[in-house]
């Protein structure tokens, strides 16, 4: 994208010549480039003040990095989805206006003075919680991976979508900051026959999980802040369930109460959804850990080669709902050879982790891949091993291995191997 | 032994009113079940003013929207068809989910009797009673689903081959075939605004 404003220095240096060349040894006739030679309209006039934007946006030119949706997935927009692009991040952390969004009755407004936390159930004393009590427990700041359980659901039976986006974009990866849920449970006093927890949304879809009391008394976070800000509007203002490691939508934003019991609810989202329906007609249940998964990023359909032959840099991103990310793979042939990439950046557990493989590209075809490897051994299987053991209709949890072709141009696209 | 914790003297008990409002989910042993019932001809009056202009007079939906009914002996092929009748496990989620959840953009604006009688007219659609049925909380835990059986715990880590392996390396596989292309199933949204960011 470049600048036509008709205002550059630029084009007003340039009609003065055209008029009559008036200006004597101008720029525009030194040799060389002229983002080097000429002078450019930010280093010649002054930029705006301090107070423009009290609450800064990217740059002009950055306007194409955004979330983006996909019509024909869903029956409105209002129980849809949308994606983060990541062909357009780098690093491990998602910027707060570019984390996906998953509703199912749109984003509540929710009046911070009017938010309740409710404990109730199998506990010593049923409690009620508002914003500011909540914080003030003591805190705890966590980076983790929210992954939807259907990323990637749409490519069960082949290649379908052209863009890393669409494919792997139901996810990202925040510091929360928040206190923990066994914390909150503490207060309540959970009885000894409490074994599950039901958190549920204050939204008119009041989303509903149950949970197992092991986990809710491990590492999951009742948290009000993310990246170093409140939670946006669309990630559960003024605050949501952090269930590290496990399915996004256990994660229930805007969350209103806790529940515990001495047995599951098998609610709406753990029954008709989110549970993964087998080749045989059975389906499993409860399939909450986000298994070891990883993508390239770049170069990907969205984010062709565009420099050309030589130095070449391969980058994406790893997670594990079972851990950290301990290595990753690359294939610039379609698996016949792999290479070790390089991790740069925290290794945090249940977290993104940002790989780099750097190679010199001769300018013929590529089929690329990654392949993680987590901290328990798991190593992320091909889409085919996965499609074995679980057939082409289970539609969440696929953590298969994403091929992306790249012809002699540089272009990329979404392809299946043999 | 009941969990126990430093307390820090933060929140307040909640009153028997405000648990009340909150608390009505149900569970496939009952618990939350409120008093009340509701027949099957009930339903269908409530059911053609208030579901049927997105799940179809008969529970096949329109469009998008989730399909109700129907689909039995459909969870082997090709293309399943999950619904109440055919897929789902327990009727509890079914009242449950209709009170808290449904109509959709009216959400919780269902009696308890509606409830009821909605929820015995979807079994009804699905072949599951007859048209003289009336669902009642007493009888209610009676009822079983077709599928019930069929859902099994989260087995990944018994099944999974690829736990523990040592991934090859070098000389994997002798030649690789594309197989499936997206650019010729073409169902990637067009991004106008796109741009490349170094432009030029």
């Amino acid at each position: 994208m470049t600048d036509k404003t008709p205002t550059s220095r630029r084009n007003f240096l340039k009609g003065s010549i055209a008029a009559g060349g008036a200006l004597a040894a101008t720029p525009a006739l030194a040799a060389g480039d002229p983002a080097i030679t000429e002078v450019q309209p930010w280093a010649n006039q002054l930029g705006e003040g301090v107070d423009v934007a009290p609450y800064g946006m990217p740059s002009k030119y950055e306007a194409h990095v955004r979330r983006r949706d996909v019509p024909w997935l869903t029956a409105d927009p209002v129980s849809s989805v949308n994606f983060t692009p990541l062909h357009e991040l780098d690093g491990v952390i998602t910027p707060n206006g570019l984390c996906f969004e998953r509703h199912h009755g749109g984003t509540a407004d929710i009046d911070p003075a009017k938010y309740r936390l409710m404990i109730n159930g199998l506990v010593e004393k049923e409690l009620v919680f508002t914003l500011q009590d909540l914080k003030r427990f003591p805190r705890q700041n966590r980076a983790y991976f929210l992954e939807c359980a259907a990323n990637s659901g749409m490519e069960w039976r082949g290649a379908q979508l052209n863009g890393c986006q669409f494919t792997h974009g139901m996810i990202h990866n925040v510091i929360y900051t928040g206190v923990s849920l066994r914390t909150i449970l503490e207060q309540a006093g959970v009885k000894t026959n409490g074994k599950w927890v039901m958190p549920e949304g204050a939204d008119a879809s009041a989303m509903t999980r149950s949970i197992p009391i092991e986990k809710a008394l491990d590492d999951c976070l009742v948290a009000f802040a993310m990246n170093g800000e409140a939670l946006r509007p669309e990630q559960g203002y003024p605050v949501r369930l952090v269930v590290p490691g496990w399915e996004g939508n256990m994660w229930v934003k805007w969350l209103r109460r806790i529940e515990v019991g001495d047995m599951p609810w098998h609610h709406r989202e753990e029954t008709s959804k989110y549970t993964d329906l087998m080749a045989n007609g059975k389906a499993r249940r409860f399939t909450w850990e986000m298994d070891a998964k990883s993508v390239i990023t770049n170069p990907s359909p969205q984010a062709p080669i565009t420099h050309g032959k030589g130095h070449t840099i391969i980058t994406g991103v790893a997670w594990s709902g079972r851990g950290t990310i301990k290595e990753v793979h690359v294939t610039t042939d379609g698996g016949r050879n792999w290479h070790q990439a390089r991790i740069d950046g925290p290794s945090w557990d249940k977290s993104m982790h940002r790989f780099y493989y750097e190679f010199d590209w001769d300018g013929s075809p590529l089929l690329l891949q990654s392949r993680a490897v987590d901290s328990t051994g798991y190593v992320q299987p091909t889409k085919n091993e996965l499609r074995a053991v679980r057939g082409e209709n289970s539609i969440y949890h696929n953590n298969g291995i994403q091929t992306w072709h790249i012809n002699e141009k540089g272009e990329a696209e979404n392809v299946e191997i043999s | 032994a009941p969990v126990l914790a430093e307390s820090y003297g933060l929140g307040r008990e909640a009153t028997p009113d405000e648990v009340a409002a909150w608390d009505i989910d149900v569970r496939p042993d009952g618990l939350g079940l409120p008093e009340g019932s509701g027949t099957v001809s009930d339903g269908e009056e409530i059911y053609m003013e208030r579901c049927a202009v997105c799940h179809g007079d008969f529970g096949e939906a329109v469009g998008r929207w989730p399909v109700l009914a129907g689909g039995q002996d459909t969870l082997t092929s090709a293309r399943p068809v999950k619904t109440i009748g055919s897929y789902w496990p327990y009727l509890s989620t079914v009242w449950d989910y209709v009170h808290r959840a449904m109509p959709f953009g009216d959400a919780q604006s269902l009696s308890n009797d509606e409830t009821y009688a909605l929820t015995a007219y979807l079994m009804y659609l699905n072949d599951l009673v007859d048209e003289d049925f009336e669902l009642t909380k007493e009888n209610f835990t009676e009822i079983r689903l077709p599928n019930e059986e069929n859902f099994y715990p989260d087995d990944r880590l018994e099944s999974a081959v690829w736990k523990n392996r040592t991934p090859c390396m070098t000389n994997c596989k002798p030649e690789v075939k594309i197989t499936a292309r997206a650019a010729v199933i073409d169902v990637t949204p067009d991004d106008p605004t796109a741009a490349h960011p170094t432009g030029e």
